[in-house]
């Protein structure tokens, strides 16, 4: 019966002789096989099909840009894994991370270039971003990032509201290093929709930054955020217990769908069932601990998992239940204050997490603070280690390299110096925990995208060109 | 009892009693005095009575009877930092409006506005940012009903009964795109709302013209009203400094010409986000300047020519440019700030600051600005006692001070924040719920 219903759908766009065609036939075949699911015979093929979420939609154009064989020697070397090697080598070719390790690698067919008193890190990972769905300039007409038309978007794809232009996206690779990040929907809706991973690359189409083979992501919100724009308006949610109830009552039809042999198309419900097959990862904005917890025990219920909180500030007080359930917190170093939920906020949050053996990532949530993660991640640290808790710096690095990978399923792929990982590379002009560094040159899969001493190798987009400031320091 | 501080003397040791004596010696520091110079090897502040009575090298330092002296390792000890422009004391919780006081959009007045009543020295924030360096700081209401946002005060932040030290101490006015919106929706109507005040304040002085005190309202929203014109009557004659909010290069030049037909106003541009662009005619007008240090993104159209340069080229041009601290909720972050534009200095093509510019920018020069020059954000004879000792480079990330004075009297570092972290130190909750750790 689905298949009639969805021609029935399509009827509404002025096909309709030709439907009727298409229905005849179906209906044919059904009577002919015997079998509800003639998708598998070709003769029964519906004539109008869409593609379907297996094949892969909207996919990823990306491809590494051209780079030389480099051998970075003579550096401090943080492999975003826990690992550092002082005076170390890293070497890089065709997009590809070769080998790294000491002094005494050979670098024979590699371009050499010389670290000594720099330092070198996989390439900086945000895990929450809006650039490109809230670029700049910030006028109304760029408020791509949140459908706040209902409570629950699931259907929403972040990807469709990027803009490729945002100027943001080349501060984020000069100033910060940041070579991958998520792209979220906000958080006025309790589902907000599908994240997307891009590599930070310039491109005309988002397709063109698209993370080839990164699992996409599902935004889910919290707290006081849904229950205001919704409340505001005078329906539901407009309580915390709404926000639950609402979410349960979408889980349970997205499991009814999940269920149904054959159902209609549903682009909601087809993230959902995603986030339940576990191909796509929960990304939870989240405030306080209680609803954390409480969040927790609602995927269990509805058997799902909640990959990360975001926003987490009230983390540290239960970092016990955050590492049992493996979900990893995404905070910043020092927010707090600026609304109810981030009233408890405090700098080490980080350090506490990683005390009790929970997954710690620092993330941005903004056009400037994603111009400076490690400067974050420097502030946790020395919180953390003003309160007697060990921090080794090689740990930090992973909070903004590594951990973020494992968060958005891309850690096979980049994150760490790892043979066969991606080149995506940062050489630093001296300690990134220090706030008087800054990125020298930054190569994504191996391809040097910016260098801070060739002013050919800074990006400028589309918005800039003519613009005063035009390819400016920045 | 007190002991003498003699620069030669050997035997100093640390005074047992911690309590808030108003008499203090300070050695063996790293000393930044806040003038802009570079750091200083094995230096001594001397205060005494709430003033800084030396701050130098050792070898300067004379006799000091005292019965505090602190040595400190080589710590680097500074003026406290002083934060420009805030909204310090103003708000509890940003978003839960009845505790902020920020914006009074629905208020009938906007110049008249009067921030000094309404500072809570016990603010948590006040608290917070006393803890990471700041001691003293210009607060203010933002502009929201009209294009005046009221009248600043000067604040310290010892979180005593009087935390105003000087208040209508300046009052600030938004043109550009955000006076545009407030005023009716045009850069045109925000700037003769502006000089049709300052006309009427004008005549109300008694300097020109006859007062005709007219309300300006558009709809039933009051944008300037009789007590609005008789609060602009400081700022037309001069004794009271107006900031303007102003971004645009040609903004910034028209703001410049405000002069032509207001000689007295005593001018300072807050924002200036393409000031680099005008940099000569803002030195030559000799208006200071209170900036985001590192804005570089084009967020709005008045701002396309932003860059983490533009303070640097600023200074490089002449202007005396204070680091602004009202960007997020976070203006604890000044230093953080500040050390950025340090850093800009290895970047081809950059323009940053030197150590102590930058060190300037928090303390010395937003003191000046805010009218307390060699009073505050220094570290010189007859300043106020404010004196902080960090934990490391007070520009380096995660820097936060080990001791806060302020006139001279020690400060708690304590607040919301230093107790949530002691109680969730550990989880342990065996014998007894959180509830009851304090």
């Amino acid at each position: 019966m689905a298949r009639e219903l969805r021609f029935g759908v399509s009827e509404k766009t002025g096909w309709s002789s030709l439907v009727a065609i298409g229905s005849a036939l179906a209906l044919a075949a059904c009577a002919t096989t015997g079998t509800a699911n003639a998708a598998s015979d070709d003769d029964d093929a519906p004539r109008y099909a869409a593609a379907t979420e297996d094949e892969g939609p909207f996919p990823s154009t990306y491809s590494a840009y051209p780079g030389r064989p480099t051998a970075l020697v003579g550096a401090t070397v943080f492999d975003g894994a826990g690992g550092m090697i002082a005076n170390g080598t890293v070497l890089f070719r065709d997009g590809k991370v070769v080998e790294v390790g000491g002094s005494d690698l050979s670098t024979e067919g590699y371009d050499v270039i010389d670290g000594t008193g720099k330092f070198v890190t996989p390439g900086i990972i945000d895990i929450h971003s809006h650039l490109g769905d809230y670029p700049t300039p910030s006028v109304q007409a760029h408020n791509d990032g949140n459908e706040a038309t209902s409570p629950t978007t699931p259907e929403v794809w972040a990807e469709h509201s990027v803009w490729p232009q945002d100027p943001g996206f080349s501060r984020a690779l000069a100033n910060g290093g940041i070579t991958s990040l998520q792209i979220l929907p906000g958080s006025a809706n309790l589902m907000g929709g599908r994240t997307v991973t891009l590599k930070n690359v310039p491109s005309r189409t988002v397709q063109g930054m698209k993370f080839p083979g990164a699992p996409y992501g599902f935004k889910m919100a919290c707290g006081e955020n849904p229950k205001r724009v919704y409340g505001g308006r005078g329906r539901a949610p407009s309580t915390r217990m709404g926000n639950f109830a609402y979410n349960r009552q979408t889980w349970l039809d997205a499991i009814d769908y999940a269920n149904k042999d054959d159902p209609d198309r549903d682009l909601a419900m087809e993230t959902l069932v995603g986030v339940l097959d576990g191909d796509i990862l929960v990304h939870n904005h989240c405030y306080r601990a209680d609803e954390m917890a409480l969040v927790m025990d609602m995927a269990k219920e509805m058997g799902y998992r909640v990959t990360a909180f975001h926003h987490a500030v009230e983390a540290y007080k239960i970092g016990d239940l955050l590492r049992e359930n493996e979900v990893c917190s995404a905070i910043w170093a020092d927010w707090y204050g600026f609304k109810m939920e981030a009233y408890d906020g405090i700098l080490e949050n980080a350090a506490l997490l990683q005390q009790a053996g929970a997954c710690v990532v620092i993330h941005s949530d903004s056009e400037n603070d994603i111009q400076r993660l490690n400067q974050e991640a420097a502030k946790a640290q020395a919180a953390g280690i003003r309160m007697g808790i060990d921090l080794p710096d090689a740990d930090v690095i992973s909070w903004i390299t590594l951990n973020a990978a494992k968060a958005m399923g891309i850690d096979d792929m980049t994150g760490s110096l790892e043979p066969g990982k991606m080149a995506d590379v940062v050489l630093w002009n001296g300690d990134p925990l220090s706030v008087y560094s800054r990125p020298e040159r930054v190569w994504v899969d191996g391809a040097l995208l910016y260098d801070a001493n060739d002013r050919s190798r800074r990006p400028v987009s589309d918005f800039e060109l003519g613009q005063p400031g035009e390819g400016d320091v920045k | 009892m007190k002991r003498l501080f003699a620069v030669t003397a050997s035997a100093l040791a640390l005074s047992a009693a911690p309590v808030a004596a108003q008499d203090f010696v300070i050695a063996d520091a790293t000393l930044v005095t806040g003038d802009g110079s570079e750091p200083i090897a094995d230096g001594v502040v001397m205060v005494d009575d709430g003033k800084v009575v030396y701050a130098g090298p050792r070898s300067g330092a004379g006799e000091f009877s005292t019965d505090r002296v602190l040595i400190v390792d080589g710590a680097y000890v500074t003026p406290g930092l002083f934060a420009t422009l805030t909204t310090l004391g103003l708000w509890d919780v940003g978003a839960v409006s009845e505790s902020n006081d920020q914006r009074a959009g629905g208020a009938p007045f906007s110049a008249a506005l009067d921030t000094a009543p309404i500072v809570n020295p016990s603010s948590q924030h006040i608290l917070v940012h006393r803890a990471a360096g700041v001691t003293r700081a210009a607060t203010s209401t933002m502009p929201s009903g009209s294009i005046f946002a009221g009248q600043g005060a000067i604040i310290d932040l010892d979180g005593d009964a009087n935390p105003v030290m000087r208040e209508r101490a300046f009052q600030m006015v938004a043109l550009g795109e955000g006076g545009a919106r407030l005023s009716g929706g045009s850069r045109a109507s925000a700037h003769v709302l502006l000089r049709a005040a300052l006309r009427e304040a004008q005549a109300l002085s008694g300097a020109r013209g006859t007062p005709q005190t007219t309300e300006i309202a558009i709809d039933d929203e009051v944008l300037l009203g009789r007590f609005d014109a008789e609060a602009l009557v400081p700022v037309v004659s001069g004794q009271q400094p107006l900031y303007v909010a102003v971004e645009r290069a040609s903004d910034i030049r028209a703001t410049l010409a405000l002069r032509e037909d207001f000689p007295r106003l005593d001018m300072v541009l807050v924002g200036a986000g393409e000031g680099w662009l005008v940099a000569d005619a803002i030195a030559a007008a000799g208006v200071p300047v209170i900036a985001d240090a590192l804005d570089d993104l084009p967020e709005s159209f008045e701002v396309l020519a932003a860059t983490q340069s533009n303070i640097g080229r600023m200074v490089r041009a002449g202007v005396k440019v204070a680091i602004s601290a009202n960007s997020g909720t976070n203006p604890r972050n000044i230093n953080q700030a500040a050390g950025n534009l340090v850093a800009l200095n290895q970047i081809p093509g950059a323009a940053g600051l030197s150590w102590g510019q930058a060190f300037a920018a928090i303390s010395s020069i937003p003191a000046s600005i805010s009218g307390y020059d060699g009073q505050a954000g220094v570290l010189a004879p007859g300043a106020m006692g404010d004196v902080v000792i960090w934990d490391g480079d007070p520009l380096e990330v995660g820097s936060v001070p080990t001791r806060v004075f302020i006139g001279g009297v020690e400060q708690s570092l304590e607040s919301h924040q230093s107790r949530l972290r002691e109680r969730y130190r550990d989880l342990d909750e065996s014998d007894l719920p959180k509830a009851y750790d304090w």
